[in-house]
């Protein structure tokens, strides 16, 4: 069997999904007829896809934050591997290197686990893009309470952008008056 | 828009599109003279602009891995990305928060202000102040700059309305909704601000002055411009005399041309203006064009930053609003009795959620990171911006182990922070702390520095004597005479302002220059 075969057959084989069900009340059911959800993966096996969701919530741990926004970060890993073999062996390394049990330890044993790989290359790298990814979708910024993109809704200029009322008003000489006035 | 043949040699080529070049493109062609202008990225509208972080930063961002070396943040959190600059028509003044103090007397004196220190190539700039200042207030009627000019400021924000309390408090006398290139009024052909942040993801009602909307189509509309979008400068060529005669670069399809030229201007960013210039050499200029003197590369400077964030007791909303919309002036001074020399200011900065957890908390994760963003609708936040000092060794060369697309090598970033950089930003961290606290913060988080350079200059600077530097004081190579930096790689020295202002104004200083030069037919 070529070497390229034997990478075809390890990768059909290694195709995973990652599955949970949304809380009652999430923003994301609202929006969907089901409130289960399913994520294929493209290039990691269920059990890899679970490592990294634990790997995910235990660096930044929101209680309120539904699994569904951290299988975000999982499939944002998984894409990249799928596109690219050396990342998908130094991803799964690095998954192997969690330890096998680490999504079913107790959160002081996974925070200890993450210690010892702090200066490693997957931790940085998969710390770097759990940020990007996480605090990106939806659900992560409906629980921070962040508005997002307003060109859509005429800015904020008429939407709140100076309506803090706990600390005095700015004179007028080190501010501005609003456009059209 | 014109169409000019690639044996055309009578054509200036300028090499990148953003503040410097495509002001100098818009200044020479209103004067007659036949531009091409290259542009490794692509064309975007304010209606292309993408309101998705992610997208948008892949929009217009300039994606190729670098390397890095020394003492800096950046090579412990983001090696790979030592800078963050734009590869879009427009360049960085697509992404940028249009931030534009003015440059000081006494820091175009650098030397003489802060006298000898060891370990720095500190140098005083060869123009005078009231020379630089003629220009800088061009640029500002230019650029519509708020509070200059009688244009008024921008109105406060929440996140502005911390910051100056917080001020006020500490007994700060000069801070204010600050010096914007923000249309603050609807003017030039262009809106009034609407305060919808996201200035970084592209400006959606052109409020924001940027090359892309102001002087590149008004180069267009004069018929001397050739303007060629991703196209990608590789080579700068020479003849046998030593003079520029042409620019080799691959089109969108990836087909290697040569367009020919008169003369070139490069303007591609320190980084990258460096890098072109690096892989130019020839038999002739052994090491890289236009550095018989060795200082091509060298004096790279990017600031001293740092960021300071407040979690409060009750909601701010910082993304409400202009992203930069404050300033404080007061520490923008030279005292040596704050423990360094050079100033800094102080500027409001509003984040997304991504931002604050990659500039504002570094490092960070687990519980109590988590616990800190869970407050993120309460938090206000700010930055410094001081003089970073020059040193002959902070310096750019091309990387060994990073490469582009087609191979060749990107640029790697060494720096090695002076002492003085590193007890500016404590001092600056401390007063941004202060200011948070006396605004009421219950917690305040301080951050180093942003993961990756955004003011990046000096690698070409502007020198009076051909051995202290690439540049003469209108940009034009001592060794070539009909090859110009446009960028600010020329800063002799970085001052504490955020540089586009100051590159604007050179290049506008540039444009009569190269004007006179072509009439009277130096070059």
């Amino acid at each position: 069997m070529s070497s390229r075969e034997a990478d075809r057959r390890e990768f059909l084989k290694s195709t995973g999904v990652l599955t949970g069900v949304l809380a009652l009340g999430s923003p994301l059911a609202l929006l969907t007829p089901s409130r289960s959800w399913a994520l294929d993966l493209k290039s990691l096996t269920s059990a890899q896809g679970s490592l990294l969701l634990a790997f995910a919530r235990t660096l930044l741990p929101h209680d309120k934050l539904e699994d569904a926004a951290y299988a975000a970060v999982v499939q944002s890993a998984d894409a990249d591997a799928g596109r690219d073999p050396a990342l998908r062996k130094s991803l799964v390394e690095g998954i192997e290197s969690l330890g096998a049990n680490f999504a079913t330890s107790d959160e002081a044993a996974r925070v200890l686990a993450l210690r010892r790989m702090e200066s490693t290359a997957f931790f940085q790298q998969f710390r770097v893009r759990a940020l990007q990814v996480l605090y990106a979708t939806p659900l992560a910024q409906v629980l921070l309470g962040y508005e997002g993109e307003a060109f859509s809704k005429g800015g904020y200029l008429m939407r709140g952008f100076n309506d803090l009322r706990w600390l005095p008003d700015v004179p007028a000489v080190d501010s501005g008056p609003l456009p059209g006035t | 828009m014109a169409r000019f043949e690639l044996n055309d040699d009578g054509v200036v080529v300028i090499i990148g599109s953003g503040a410097g070049g495509g002001t100098l493109a818009h200044e020479l062609t209103r004067r007659g003279i036949k531009v091409v202008l290259l542009e490794a990225g692509k064309r975007q509208t304010p209606a292309s602009f993408s309101q998705e972080p992610g997208v948008a930063y892949g929009q217009l961002s300039w994606l190729d891995p670098r390397s890095s070396s020394g003492n800096w943040a950046v090579t412990r959190t983001t090696p790979s990305a030592p800078a963050w600059i734009a590869k879009s028509l427009g360049g960085t003044t697509t992404h940028w928060g249009a931030v534009t103090p003015r440059m000081a007397d006494w820091e175009i004196r650098a030397r003489s202000s802060y006298g000898a220190i060891a370990g720095t190539s500190l140098a005083d700039w060869p123009i005078s102040f009231e020379e630089l200042s003629k220009y800088t207030a061009l640029a500002e009627s230019r650029m519509f700059v708020t509070r200059r000019h009688g244009i008024p400021g921008l109105p406060a924000s929440n996140n502005f309305k911390v910051m100056y309390a917080g001020a006020k408090k500490l007994g700060y006398k000069r801070a204010h909704t600050g010096y914007l290139a923000i249309n603050s009024r609807a003017q030039d052909g262009r809106a009034a601000c609407i305060q919808q942040g996201f200035c970084v993801q592209g400006c959606k009602v052109a409020a924001k002055w940027s090359t892309l909307y102001t002087e590149i189509p008004r180069a267009e509309a004069t018929g001397k411009l050739d303007l060629r979008i991703e196209s990608m400068a590789t080579r700068i060529e020479h003849n046998a005399n030593g003079r520029v005669n042409a620019v080799v670069y691959r089109d969108a399809g990836g087909n290697e041309q040569r367009q020919k030229a008169r003369a070139v201007c490069v303007a591609g960013n320190a980084l990258e203006t460096t890098r072109l210039l690096l892989l130019s050499q020839s038999g002739k200029f052994p090491r890289g064009l236009a550095n018989s003197s060795d200082q091509l590369g060298r004096h790279y400077c990017h600031h001293v930053l740092g960021f300071a964030t407040g979690v409060f007791e009750q909601p701010v909303r910082m993304w409400r609003g202009t992203s930069q919309a404050g300033l404080i002036e007061d520490e923008a001074r030279n005292d040596p009795r704050r423990g360094f020399v050079g100033g800094y200011w102080l500027e409001m900065v509003n984040m997304d959620p991504t931002g604050v957890a990659l500039a504002a908390l570094p490092y960070g994760w687990g519980r109590d990171f988590a616990g800190v963003m869970d407050g993120y609708s309460n938090m206000a936040a700010l930055m410094m911006v001081g003089e970073d000092l020059p040193r002959a060794d902070n310096r750019v060369t091309l990387s060994t182990s990073t490469r582009d697309a087609s191979g060749l090598p990107t640029a790697h970033v060494h720096v090695d922070e002076h002492a003085n950089d590193i007890a500016m930003r404590r001092h600056g961290l401390n007063q941004a702390r202060l200011v948070l606290e006396a605004a009421g913060a219950r917690r305040v988080l301080l951050s180093e520095g942003s993961p990756s350079s955004t003011h990046n200059m000096g690698t070409a600077r502007m020198s009076q004597d051909p051995a202290l530097g690439v540049t003469s004081p209108h940009g034009q190579t001592h060794d070539i005479p009909n090859l110009f930096i446009s960028d600010g790689s020329v800063f002799t020295t970085p001052a504490a302002a955020n540089p586009t202002l100051t590159i604007v104004a050179l290049a506008l200083r540039q444009a009569e220059y190269i004007e006179r030069q072509l009439s009277t037919r130096a070059i």
